[in-house]
């Protein structure tokens, strides 16, 4: 099969294949190593270059000037739902992929991550956390993929659906909606149900949801109504009459942003911070003297704590949760020089662009002291340094994440040391699907501290 | 000093406000910030890193002039 490529583009470099007979162009390169497929497109093409999924073609841009255009182009330019057709089936069709800056504006002002939430927000979080680790006993060993996408399930769910919600679920929750992460294979560019494994356990995951549902909003009816205190978004949706399917399909995609994101950073933080003993140290310390006033964990997570802040940063620069982000042209738009046609699907890298060399001296290096006066690195680089993206649809969640973060390492680190159980550099990601997970095994032991 | 915000860039998150009540205020129809004051007292320098470094739309910068 031969694929035409939209002459508006042919004058942008196409990256080299790894699997030059594949019939999809480049699909195999992304299944297989997604992140050399990304560094080879700025190596060989620079700011901006091409590759083929399926019947596409994705201009990949990095750099800061282009990623500037990219980031500012409104809506109405770049349009995000269209360019990822492996959500439909997770999220349901009919549920929207992510609301409009508009919408999302409304959310912030309204709802669960407004500013004023977040006290609240951190308490919870505390708790979940102190739930998890109170059968740990004085040493032993956790699975890091198992550990943190149970907690940030619970953390999510109670935070953005509500603490009743969240008392329904166990770790079987976690299993399923772990399916649905997995259930995001590049081959959806070709066909976003095609009879694969990880498809078909997607869509068992997507049903077994639904009736956990279905459960709830069932107990819910049969306990009839309760003070309006003591209700949660679920009470809301049901009151309105919709399905368990449409239900379950909101409250998948409202976790979805928060979820593999929190829960890889979470645990490549803690790989990194047994990397780096000094680092760990550091933190440790300054952990110790910050709380050494018994204050509470959900005050000092909305405020600063320098070397952790840095820490997490320097994990995120390095482990961006998300590797690409992509648009789909609507109006002509000038990329690096180049016109971009309607129909073209548009990208950007955090990955690569937080590795730029110019801008990120010793790009794969470890050091947290980027981020410390006068570096800046953060600052200094705002269109490169993008793993929460950037412009008008930067992760509306960053604050409360970053709060997330701090909470977990607050309680955790206060009371346990961690060590790693494999050798350093086994720790990796699984980039086999668009949702990047921990690889398996990823095991680590921790021992209470005496102090 | 001199601080700008790119209210292209605001989601009005309004942490700044909370940092400096002086310096940023909220416009409610267009839902960003309003930038009151554009050369801040230096008495103020700390809560201005505060408010740039934790700004999360990083919608904020100062300079020194």
């Amino acid at each position: 099969m031969t694929v035409s490529t939209n002459p508006g583009v042919t004058g942008i470099r196409e990256v080299s294949r790894r699997f030059p007979d594949s019939p999809h162009g480049h699909l195999e390169d992304l299944r297989d190593d997604p992140i050399d497929l990304m560094h080879r497109v700025r190596d060989e093409c620079g700011d901006i270059g091409r590759f083929r999924l399926a019947d596409r073609d994705v201009v990949l841009v990095s750099g800061a000037e282009a990623n500037e255009q990219f980031f500012r182009a409104p809506d109405s330019t770049l349009d995000q739902a269209a360019a990822y057709p492996f959500m439909t089936p997770i999220f349901g069709k009919g549920v929207v992929f992510d609301a409009s800056p508009e919408e999302r504006q409304q959310m912030l002002k309204n709802q669960a991550l407004r500013g004023d939430m977040m006290r609240g927000h951190a308490n919870t979080i505390e708790a979940e956390i102190r739930r998890m680790v109170a059968d740990w006993g004085d040493e032993g060993e956790i699975d890091l993929l198992d550990f943190f996408a149970e907690l940030t399930i619970y953390t999510t769910s109670a935070c953005l659906i509500g603490l009743p919600f969240r008392e329904e679920l166990d770790a079987s929750f976690a299993q399923h909606y772990h399916e649905l992460e997995r259930g995001t294979d590049a081959i959806a560019y070709v066909d976003p149900y095609a009879d694969i494994e990880s498809f078909r356990r997607r869509d068992a995951a997507r049903e077994q949801l639904v009736a956990l549902v279905q459960g709830i909003i069932d107990k819910r009816k049969a306990r009839g109504t309760v003070p309006k205190e003591e209700r949660d978004l679920l009470d809301v949706l049901i009151s309105i009459d919709m399905t368990a399917d449409y239900i379950t399909g909101i409250f998948i995609s409202m976790m979805f942003a928060g979820h593999h994101t929190s829960s890889g950073t979470a645990s490549w933080a803690l790989i990194e911070l047994m990397r780096h003993p000094e680092v760990m140290n550091g933190v440790v310390a300054e952990l110790d003297e910050l709380y050494a006033d018994g204050s509470d964990v959900s005050f000092q997570a909305l405020r600063s704590i320098p070397r952790l802040e840095a820490a997490l940063k320097e994990t995120l620069r390095l482990h961006p949760p998300l590797i690409i982000l992509m648009r789909v042209v609507q109006e002509e738009i000038e990329l690096a020089g180049q016109m971009i046609p309607p129909g073209t699907t548009v990208a950007s890298s955090p990955r690569v662009s937080n590795r730029i060399a110019e801008d990120f001296p010793e790009p794969d290096r470890f050091d947290p002291g980027r981020y410390l006066d006068p570096r800046q690195e953060d600052l200094q680089n705002r269109w490169t340094w993008i793993p929460f993206g950037a412009g008008k649809h930067r992760c509306v969640g960053n604050a409360f994440a970053m709060m997330q973060m701090k909470a977990i390492f607050s309680v955790i680190l206060r009371d346990y040391e961690f060590e790693m159980t494999q050798p350093s550099e086994s720790y990796r990601d699984d980039t086999s699907k668009m949702v990047i997970q921990l690889a398996r095994p990823a095991t680590v032991r921790y021992r209470r501290r005496r102090r | 000093m001199k601080v700008t915000a790119d209210l292209e860039l605001c989601q009005g998150h309004q942490l700044c406000q909370g940092e400096a009540p002086t310096v940023f205020g909220f416009d409610d129809d267009a839902d960003t910030v309003v930038l009151l004051e554009a050369h801040p007292d230096e008495s103020l320098r700390d809560a201005m890193r505060t408010a740039v470094k934790y700004c999360p739309a990083m919608a904020l910068s100062m300079e020194d002039e």
